[in-house]
């Protein structure tokens, strides 16, 4: 892990995502709204992993969401690629997503009626890939995370750990330069756990991919290059 | 095939067949719902527009297609004085007279026959003059020659038949050829066949004067056929001249009359059979609605991964425009078939006796197939908006971890929406006929059906918020009614299904099984006597004063009252009205009658039920109707019930009526017998007495017998309705079975984690089959609720705005009780087998599982 450096991160302009004053709110049953967080800043300079903690509840993963253009912040800026994310209608927002955003979540999220090559390809079709191209690159992707060969197999045959194998290369088939990960070893026992953290970065490092990963676990954090940890009062170093 | 898609299309069609590839059975039943749906509509389509083309042409065949035709108002006929005043008319190229009868033969004309018999049209014109206006009806002899102009062919007993006449007779060119018409018999030898009848229509044509001679017709006309010349005003020139009793009968009105003579009765079909498809339609949306709340994840990832809302949008449209696609094929080629089939079995009027002397003949209508495949289209389509449209709006992050869908038992639905479509159904049924028939009826059904479906998720919650309070101990049942009350949208889209399909089924039982009462207790009502007599075909001539002397003084009779029936036109464009002629007390069903005595000059008259509406006399008022040639004003002193003549009826006093024509002849009569009269003895008597050439024409009925034949032949022409009713059941109890399986399937993380915390199967089980009859018993009731409203709306809306007559509502109680009862025990079985599936080893895995 590098030496704490400012949450701020990088500059903004050779950031990979550039998130200033971000505020969020949730409504209540009875009314009223209750603040998750507030004046959020955030940077990532490409190849960097920083990983976000922070009690259950506190708005870890809507901040995630928020930074995907999932959710709209109440307040703030979210910059990805130069890409003001709030400012794009929903079909732009969708397209970005599919272009420069990879996603890795705890539970996996394989499709169970597609083969393990068609999952990968999926985000290369909806950047607009023709099918034989992503297929083939699906593949390869497949293969650099140690299912080589295995592009014709249902995820009903696969175990955790090769399910989020799976997961991690549809993530970086297209080549993003922001990967999203909530809680990405979540559902795994310590040793897969390792192994799928590291297959993570690795490959994220080797395609110069930033990565914001979001955990509760200490093994987890000690592998990136910040910690940061979320409160309502903001986003600090850990 | 990926090489031709588009490639951001194919997450699409990957997700698309994965999912039918995974479930094929419920995507199958939703193709059968839409299936059966569009072959129903097209078949009863089909066969209406086959046996209206044929009662066209055969219609047309029997006018000739004269550019005009002036006609009798009644079967009295026109004086034939009428001929050379308008021959003479400078508008007038040429004119044809034309003597139009209802004829019998075989054992219809001879009661000793062993030919079958039927009856056809017979038709006397001049064939010189027929030549020159109606070609068409001019015989060929066998060498192929209209013997116009030659001997002997239109000279003496000479007759021709058209094509139709000649198939049913099986009679060749020089057989004998016995007939009867206007009560009297007359032998005549075939010379040929007619030059262009068509196949449609059973015609013969003979000489005039014969036609006028034999059938004692002299000195009078039926028809006048006209070729005009050309120029505005000539039919102006020709209505100029014609007197009281005449009218003139231009094609378009013809047309018109033959359209109208079974127009409600093949639109309420029409209607009846998109009932079928609605079902459908109601199956393709609950089968969506559960599948994309089962891929509410699947949706959630793609929408993560880059897909925008409208892409989802148009991947749920496009899975149902396949399966409307898939039913529409399917429901086309079935609905050929039925069609088919139906005509053979029922004939072209489906047994409602519009069409019954022709021949429906079938051939495959290409703009209705694409008509009736477009609805069923449009139906899948129309299922799977809402459902495409909630998938979109669900935010992906929060679906993606099972959230977001999760129920808030604290908010209840919305009930606004639900009751402003009840209230607007409510408004539309009171609406009046639009170009004649019950649209907005029809709307008021459909508006009321899809408000109370909609009302479901409210309904429950409401009625189920006693026991949600309360609590129940056992804890099955507590299980089983907080989930009820708490997630009261899955309630309804399992209920819609139950709901719509018994909503239908209830208000077709109670408008049918109304409608048949009304029909029996009318038929109480008009058959007071022990006997009645018909003359069929006999409006030209009946039985005179001497037989009808001879009748009454049959052995065994305590009173005899006849009665004269003719046909009368009031307007060109609709069919006639029956004008009957009643000695003694009217013996009919009033339902009003003023005391008040007629006034000076006017004659007492009770009308129709369906006269009143289609001519808007009411009672009290005084109208002039044509009788005897000569305009009479009629006193409507009351309104009685008529089942049998749509178009409207009038009694008139039978003194009355021989007083303005000069007619003493009967066409019916009823005996009442003496005390321990033998009736069939009295029946055989009074046969034995009547003249040998009616003898044919003649129908006896006793009272029992004629009820069981009038429902016999109810129950044939509601065949179709029946039938109706049965595919909406199984349709709502498929999608009952359907949807509980579905949705149990999707909570076995629930049954997991019911078993780990120590809930036995068992009682897992009885949660199931007590929330699945209270759904069901839930859903009958309201379906039963909503139908019996909706059989309010047929019974006071549609049937009097297309029939023209009313009926007392009647529940056939124990019928619906076991419909109640049936789907009760369906939705319970379907939820607890289904629930033997959902908790097996897998229930327990799926804890832990990924999806």
């Amino acid at each position: 892990m590098r030496p704490d450096t400012p949450s701020a991160g990088p500059a903004v302009a050779t950031s990979v995502l550039a998130a200033t004053g971000l505020v969020r709110a949730v409504p209540l049953a009875g009314g009223g709204r209750r603040s998750l967080f507030s004046g959020v800043n955030i940077a990532l300079a490409p190849g960097e992993v920083v990983a976000i903690t922070g009690e259950s509840g506190v708005g870890k993963s809507t901040l995630l969401n928020v930074i995907a253009g999932l959710d709209a912040p109440d307040a703030g800026e979210v910059l990805i690629g130069g890409k003001n994310v709030a400012a794009l209608a929903e079909p732009d927002r969708a397209r970005l997503r599919a272009s420069a955003l990879g996603f890795v979540f705890q539970a996996f999220h394989v499709l169970p009626h597609l083969s393990l090559a068609r999952n990968v390809a999926l985000p290369c079709l909806l950047a607009g890939m023709n099918a034989a191209d992503a297929l083939a690159r699906a593949e390869a992707t497949l293969a650099e995370v140690g299912l080589a060969g295995r592009g014709g197999d249902w995820p009903a045959v696969l175990s955790g750990g090769e399910l989020q194998r799976v997961a991690i290369a549809r993530a970086l088939v297209h080549r993003p330069g922001l990967v999203l990960a909530d809680e990405p070893t979540g559902n795994l026992d310590p040793e897969t756990a390792g192994r799928i953290l590291d297959l993570l970065l690795a490959q994220a490092r080797d395609r110069q991919a930033a990565v914001l990963i979001v955990t509760h676990s200490e093994m987890v954090a000690a592998a990136a290059d910040r910690v940061l940890r979320l409160s309502a009062s903001g986003l600090v170093p850990a | 095939m990926q090489n031709w898609v588009p490639t951001r299309w194919l997450p699409t069609l990957w997700i698309l067949s994965g999912e039918w590839r995974a479930h094929p059975v419920r995507m199958g039943l939703a193709v059968l719902a839409i299936a059966v749906g569009v072959a129903l509509g097209f078949a009863v389509h089909m066969v209406n527009s086959a046996a209206l083309a044929s009662f066209g042409r055969a219609v047309a065949s029997v006018q000739g297609r004269a550019d005009v035709a002036v006609r009798a108002r009644s079967a009295a006929g026109l004086e034939e004085g009428l001929y050379p005043k308008l021959a003479r008319l400078p508008q007038v190229q040429a004119i044809s007279p034309v003597v139009e009868l209802t004829a019998s033969w075989g054992k219809l004309a001879r009661p000793g026959s062993n030919a079958k018999g039927g009856r056809f049209t017979l038709i006397g014109l001049d064939p010189l003059r027929a030549m020159g206006v109606t070609p068409g009806l001019v015989g060929l002899s066998r060498a192929g020659q209209s013997g116009v102009g030659s001997r002997p062919a239109w000279q003496g007993d000479a007759v021709w038949l058209s094509p139709a006449l000649q198939r049913a007779t099986g009679l060749q060119p020089g057989d004998a050829f016995t007939l009867t018409a206007a009560g009297r018999q007359a032998q005549f030898r075939v010379m040929g066949r007619l030059a262009a009848a068509g196949d449609d229509a059973q015609i013969a044509v003979i000489d005039i004067s014969d036609a006028q001679w034999r059938f004692g017709q002299m000195g009078r006309l039926h028809r006048l056929d006209l070729k005009l010349a050309e120029g505005a005003g000539a039919r102006a020139a020709v209505q100029a001249v014609l007197p009281a009793d005449a009218v003139l009968a231009t094609p378009e009105a013809e047309a018109s009359r033959a359209d109208a003579l079974s127009r409600a009765y093949r639109v309420n079909l029409g209607m009846l059979a998109l009932v079928a498809l609605l079902t459908g339609g109601f199956l393709v949306w609950s089968a969506q609605a559960l599948s994309v709340a089962r891929r509410r994840p699947q949706f959630a990832l793609l929408s993560v991964l880059g897909l925008p809302q409208a892409g989802l949008v148009r991947q749920l449209l496009a899975e149902g425009l396949l399966l409307g696609v898939a039913g529409a094929v399917i429901g086309v080629a079935l609905g050929y078939g039925l069609a088919t089939l139906v005509v053979e079995q029922f004939g072209g009027d489906l047994g409602g006796g519009y069409f019954s002397r022709t021949q429906a003949r079938l051939g495959f209508d290409l703009p209705a197939a694409l008509l009736f495949g477009g609805l069923g289209l449009a139906t899948a389509l129309a299922g799977s908006i809402s459902p495409a449209l909630a998938a979109a709006r669900t935010a992906p992050a929060q679906a993606l971890k099972g959230l977001g869908d999760a129920p808030d038992p604290a908010k209840a639905p919305r009930a606004l929406p639900s009751l402003a479509l009840l209230a607007a159904g409510g408004l539309a049924a009171l609406g009046p006929p639009v170009f004649g028939l019950p649209l907005l009826g029809y709307a008021a059904m459909a508006l009321l059906l899809a408000g109370g479906v909609a009302l479901m998720p409210a309904l429950a919650r409401l009625l189920l918020a006693p026991l949600a309070r309360r609590g129940a101990t056992w804890l099955p049942l507590d299980l089983a009614v907080r989930r009820l009350w708490g997630v009261p949208q899955a309630a309804g889209l399992a209920l819609s299904g139950i709901v719509a399909s018994t909503a239908l089924m209830v208000a077709m039982a109670v408008m049918v099984a109304s409608f048949r009462q009304s029909v029996d207790d009318w038929l109480v009502a008009v058959l007071p006597s022990d006997l009645y007599l018909h003359l069929e075909g006999a409006e030209a001539g009946g039985l005179d004063p001497q037989a009808q002397a001879r009748l009454a003084a049959v052995p065994g009779l305590a009173h005899v009252q006849f009665q004269r029936v003719i046909s009368v036109r009031i307007d060109p464009a609709r069919p006639a009205v029956a004008v009957m002629a009643q000695g003694g007390h009217a013996s009919v069903p009033l339902i009003a009658e003023t005391d008040a005595a007629a006034p000076a000059g006017t004659t007492r008259a009770l009308i129709s039920e369906p006269l009143a509406w289609l001519y808007g006399w009411r009672q009290g008022e005084v109208h002039e109707l044509v009788i005897g040639g000569v305009p009479r004003r009629l006193f409507v002193a009351g309104t009685w019930r008529d089942y049998a003549r749509q178009w409207g009826a009038i009694v008139v006093p039978l003194e009355d009526y021989r007083r303005f024509t000069g007619d003493a002849t009967a066409t019916e009569a009823a005996f009442d017998l003496n005390p321990g009269a033998d009736a069939r003895a009295v029946q055989e008597a009074l046969q034995a007495a009547l003249p040998v050439a009616v003898q044919g024409q003649a129908q006896f009925g006793r009272p029992a017998e004629m009820r069981a034949v009038a429902l016999t032949i109810f129950d044939r022409s509601f065949a179709v309705t029946y039938a109706l009713e049965a595919i909406a059941i199984i349709i709502g109890l498929i999608g009952v079975a359907t949807s509980f399986s579905a949705q149990v399937l999707a909570r076995m993380r629930e049954f997991g984690m019911l078993r780990h915390v120590g809930v036995p199967r068992r009682q897992i089980l009885q949660m199931l089959g007590l929330e699945g009859a209270g759904l069901g018993l839930i859903g009958a009731l309201s379906g039963l609720s909503l139908g019996l409203v909706m059989a309010l709306v047929l019974v006071r809306v549609v049937n009097p705005q297309s029939f023209h007559w009313t009926m007392d509502l009647a529940l056939p109680w124990p019928l619906l009780a076991g419909l109640v009862a049936a789907l009760v025990a369906c939705a319970g079985g379907t939820a607890v087998v289904a629930g033997r599936r959902a908790l097996s080893r897998r229930a327990l895995l799926a804890v832990r599982a990924d999806w």
